[in-house]
């Protein structure tokens, strides 16, 4: 196992080198950087020191130098905690992304813990009263959380908040508090309103997660080992929850650690930025927009980074959880 | 629910108490083709202490019958007739309750009430089949059997040995290290070697057989009054069945457990079992003692099964004897004696058109056929 | 090379086996309402979106008016005398608000145009070959003086209706040609990797781990950003088809390979080998019919994947581009608070793009019940 281990992780750096090599060189793909741009906006407004001030900004940003050369001070500023500098904001990638981590993470909890909290019950009241009423009722959702685009229904959800509600916008926090500083107030109107994009990801989450949480328990209760623990004179709901979906739930543990890790850098994106969230999603869809390198390149790092740890953790806990890997 | 107190059970000839009685059990399943009749009209009864065997083709509604018997059986199936009459001993006596036997028609019990559990795995615990796949594979085979020990098992609020202990009425659960305790001793007496190693050994850590017995050590650490075994060894190689046998043999012997023994192997069940109930197409068709079962048969169907056994002896070089014809289909079963199309002793006329009844055809010997009916 | 010839007494016009494998296949599929019934609503959707949207558009793509922004216009068969009449529009006159100091449109109620079916208006080659100007509906105007906007207009007076058909084409066309480049590419690698094994196997199974590894919608926008902006919008369009085609087929390509590894070892496999068949016949005449059902369900299911990305692309404009109109470049205007508070009409690309993948979504699960009647649940 801890052999294992070491393997996976050792093969998790090589991978992440290797991608963030690939997105490095994929920003720098375009003709034209970020400078590029902003030389012509310069020079169309006419400005006579553009010449000598993009020459300033690209020895300042390293661009005057070969790609290889600017790969390799990145990659090593990297590992030292600096990740260089945004073009577009003109601040250091990590105060930009450091201020919206903490909303982020916040929110990435919330969707898991929205979307967890509703699939596993729903599954598994799916899965034992099969065919029954809400049983349907639980599939046509699951089904139209499955197909349905989360940002399409966050842009429906939108609509609803401006045509029916008069809002602005939704965001994370009434325009009172926008600004305020922390206080009881606060985080309670942040709570009001982290629901709304918590529950559209957890919508659009839910119906993959009901459908194998539904199909997985009603393959487990047909097992004898199910029957086994009714005939010794166990509860139903102990007979259903200790033995049929400990064993159910077990793939699922997977899912957690490939999905949550991820949204942790980015969560959903395409949300974020119909509902305008102050999230790290909305300022790497735009980086990656406007060219702005650094900026983008670290977010791809780190969420390559969450998705390898993701993976690596959904591994560990599959084998915390069921003897048969763990003792292998 | 029916509870009757009553001073005493019927008891037999040779002076042992009924435990359990099975008059007329029907049991249906709806499917969307029709209805099934898995259990037709089943009677027999098992005594404290014996060894009961029922014996028949697979889907004859043998493992139906535990399940009704423990009111498990699954989804669209339903006891439509017939009564289940348990005749139970309160083993843990509360003050103020009565103490002497109860009747109680398990028919009639609500399936996820709290008496039937308490009699599940308590008193009546089942064995199953597939020892591969009984176990819980996350929980270790002490856990199992601390979850029905813990479950089931009361003892005493004072010490055993105490002056007092039989005047005892209080009980209480027992704790993890006695669970424990039980758990090991039990092992130990299914003969597992290393019980204090294998208690903590996950399902797949164990053998098809070392599996079985941990099976068996779950049912036997509650001290059932009974044990229903569902082809316990079907799935086993020949020299662990013998071992296991002998094993639920031993362990019935020490506890004065009432067997009743589901196989559709004559060779196991003729040396497990005093009495036998063979079973065709969900209809009973003859019981009695297995001296009498084996060398005097009176129903065909029987007559037919026993034949198809291999045997060593003077004979030996004949064919084996097959049964003609097909397992009709159970949506659509024949008219008459459910039997009639296979049966070497077919009447025409009379075995098509007369549904046979559960005549006696000796001592403690019953068959359904229109051979013994006048 | 051939496998052996044809046998000698074929009796006359019988099916080959496959045939009525496929025929059970379609009489399972067709016990399957939900599946039937989103097939034939991607059947109306693909016919009056990619064939036919000319003739069912009222109006050209590209023609402008001054009726910028103009709300829906309301078909109407009462006039303001409460009489009965055929259906008709009223003409339209810019209001400011003096309150909002807001632009708005209101009805005129003195000029009234009645709505016809099958007007002559706009030219355009139908089905891209004969030249027509007859329209399935209009009204009876001058296009300068009055129009039909039964979605309303954007910002520069274009008919939304017109615009959400001729955007579908794009949409829903680069679903079916990604997904074609897929399957070509992930087929073959699949069926090659599966088969060979060795080096053509290793390539394939660490590039899919790889692009497994890879956040994958970053990669999309990181790939999709890096189409130059100077290419032209033909070019940007295929550019992205093949992007989303090379980010998608390492998972079919992976599931096909384990379905040739099973399948190399059967008996008419070796069989054919027997028979001196190259490898590029077993392969392509024996293996990968074995491996279609299976391919056709996770294709069909993974269309709606692909139009999705090329409408969350574009709407963040990392996708298509204008001139260039596809759901997703309308759904640019339509998604902004201002536009949902002002010109809310503008969303109504999106019911268009739901109904596609819900029917993608219901066809593929009914696909996949009748192709593999034990993995349904």
């Amino acid at each position: 196992m801890v052999n294992y281990i070491i393997r996976r992780i050792g093969y998790a750096l090589i991978l992440l080198v290797l991608v963030s090599f690939v997105s490095f060189a994929i920003i720098e793909l375009p003709p034209g950087d970020f400078l590029t741009q902003k030389i012509e906006q310069l020079r169309a407004r006419g400005d006579r020191s553009a010449e000598q001030q993009v020459e300033t900004l690209r020895k300042r940003y390293g661009l005057d130098k070969p790609f290889l050369e600017r790969y390799v001070n990145w990659a090593v500023n990297f590992l030292r905690g600096d990740f260089g500098e945004s073009f577009e904001f003109e601040r250091p990638v990590s105060e930009i992304l450091g201020a919206r981590l903490g909303y982020t993470i916040i929110l990435a909890i919330a969707t898991t813990v929205v979307t967890w909290a509703l699939a596993i019950p729903l599954g598994v009241y799916s899965a034992v009263k099969q065919y029954s009423i809400g049983d349907q009722i639980v599939s046509v959702i699951s089904f139209i959380g499955l197909g349905m685009p989360g940002f399409l229904l966050a842009l429906i959800i939108l609509y609803i908040a401006v045509i029916v509600f008069n809002q602005d916008a939704i965001g994370l926090f009434s325009p009172e508090y926008r600004d305020a500083p922390w206080s009881v107030g606060k985080v309670l109107d942040l709570l009001s309103r982290l629901w709304i994009p918590a529950l559209i990801s957890a919508v659009t989450g839910i119906g993959g997660l009901v459908r194998i949480m539904r199909g997985n328990l009603l393959d487990t209760l047909g097992q004898p080992f199910v029957e086994a623990a009714r005939a010794r004179g166990l509860r139903n709901r102990t007979v259903i929850w200790k033995h049929a979906v400990r064993i159910a739930i077990n793939p699922l543990v997977t899912i957690l650690g490939s999905d949550v890790f991820p949204s942790i850098v980015v969560g959903s994106s395409l949300v974020a930025i119909v509902l305008n969230l102050p999230t790290i999603g909305p300022v790497f869809v735009d980086s990656l927009r406007k060219l702005d390198m650094y900026l983008a390149g670290t977010c791809i790092v780190f969420l390559t980074l969450m998705l390898l740890i993701g993976n690596l953790v959904a591994d560990l806990l599959l084998a915390w959880v069921d003897p048969r890997i763990r003792l292998e | 629910m029916t509870l009757t107190a009553q001073e005493t059970a019927p008891t037999t000839t040779d002076g042992r108490e009924v435990l359990l009685e099975v008059q007329d059990l029907k049991v249906e399943f709806n499917i969307r083709g029709g209805v099934i009749k898995a259990v037709d009209g089943l009677t027999f009864d098992i005594k404290r202490g014996q060894t009961v065997g029922i014996i028949g083709e697979s889907g004859c509604g043998k493992s139906v019958t535990a399940r009704a018997i423990l009111r498990m059986v699954p989804k669209p199936g339903r006891i439509t007739g017939g009564r289940i009459l348990y005749y139970r001993r309160p083993r843990h006596p509360k003050p103020g309750q009565p103490q002497d036997l109860q009747v109680i028609d398990l028919t009639t019990v609500d399936p996820d009430g709290e008496l039937i559990r308490q009699i599940r795995g308590g008193e009546i615990a089942m064995i199953f089949q597939e020892p591969m796949s009984s176990l819980t594979p996350v929980y270790t085979a002490g856990t199992h059997i601390n979850e029905a020990v813990s479950l089931h098992r009361l003892l005493p609020l004072k010490k055993l040995g105490d002056q007092m202990a039989e005047t005892i009425m209080a009980y209480r659960h027992v704790t993890r290290e006695e669970a424990r305790e039980i758990a090991v001793q039990m092992l130990r007496r299914v003969g597992i070697p290393k019980p204090e190693q294998r208690v903590d050994s996950y399902p797949h850590q164990l053998s098809g057989g070392q599996r079985q017995r941990v099976m068996i050590a779950i049912a036997l650490s509650t001290e059932p009054s009974m044990l229903i075994a569902d082809e316990p060894t079907t799935a086993l190689d020949v020299s662990i069945e013998a071992q296991i046998l002998d094993i639920m043999r031993e362990l019935q012997r020490t506890a004065n457990m009432a067997i009743m023994f589901i196989t559709h192997n004559l060779g196991v069940i003729a040396s497990m079992a005093e009495e036998i109930v063979v079973m065709y197409m969900g209809k009973q068709v003859e019981r009695a003692k297995v001296v009498d079962l084996f060398y005097n048969p009176k129903h065909p169907y029987t007559k037919a099964l026993l034949q198809s056994v291999p045997r060593l002896g003077p004979k030996t070089g004949q064919r084996l004897a097959s049964i003609e014809g097909m397992v009709p289909d159970p949506l659509n079963l024949p008219t008459g004696c459910v039997f009639h199309p296979r049966c070497p002793a077919f009447m025409p006329g009379k075995c098509d058109k007369i549904v046979p009844r559960w005549n006696q055809v000796g001592e403690n010997h019953w068959a359904r056929c229109l051979l013994y009916e006048e | 090379m051939a496998v052996a010839t044809a046998p000698l007494a074929v009796p006359a016009k019988r099916k080959p086996i496959s045939q009525s494998y496929w025929s059970l296949v379609w009489y399972r599929f067709k016990k399957n309402k939900l599946g039937v019934f989103g097939g034939v609503v991607l059947i109306v959707l693909y016919v009056s979106f990619t064939l036919i949207p000319e003739f069912l558009a009222p109006y050209a793509l590209e023609n402008r008016s001054s009726f910028a922004e103009a709300p829906p216009t309301a078909i109407r068969f009462v006039d303001a005398q409460g009489q009965l009449q055929a259906p008709f529009v009223y003409g339209l006159e810019r209001r400011i608000d003096p309150v909002k100091r807001l632009r708005t449109w209101v009805d005129d109620t003195e000029r009234k145009y009645p709505v016809r079916l099958f007007v002559q208006g706009d030219e355009y080659l139908f089905l891209g070959l004969i030249p027509m100007n007859v329209h399935l509906f209009g009204i009876d105007a001058d296009p300068r003086e009055a129009r039909i906007f039964l979605l309303g207009a954007d910002a520069l007076g274009r008919d939304y209706l017109t615009r959400i058909l001729y955007g579908g084409r794009l949409s829903l066309l680069i679903g079916l040609i990604g997904q074609f480049l897929t399957l070509v590419l992930g087929v073959t690698l699949g069926v090659i990797s599966g088969y060979y094994g060795g080096a053509v196997d290793m390539f394939v199974q660490r590039f899919t781990e790889f692009l497994a590894a890879f956040p994958n919608i970053p990669l999309f926008m990181a790939l999709s950003a890096a189409i130059p902006a100077f290419w032209s919008p033909i070019a940007v369009y295929f550019m992205l088809t093949v992007i989303l085609a090379f980010l998608n087929w390492g998972g079919l390509a992976r599931q096909v390979r384990g379905l040739v590894l099973s399948l190399r070892e059967r008996e008419y496999a070796l069989a054919a080998k027997s028979f001196g068949a190259s490898d590029w016949r077993i392969m392509f005449r024996h293996l990968m019919p074995g491996t279609m059902s299976h391919v056709i369900v996770i294709a069909t299911l993974s269309i709606p994947g692909m139009i999705l990305a090329e409408t969350a692309l574009s709407w963040l404009g990392l996708g298509l581009r204008p001139p260039l109109t596809s759901w997703g470049t309308l759904l640019q205007d339509a998604a902004t608070v201002r536009a949902i508070r002002f010109t809310p009409w503008l969303l109504w690309v999106v019911p268009p793009i739901l109904v596609t993948i819900f029917a993608y979504n219901m066809l593929g699960d009914g696909l996949r019940d009748a192709l593999d009647p034990y993995s349904g649940r």
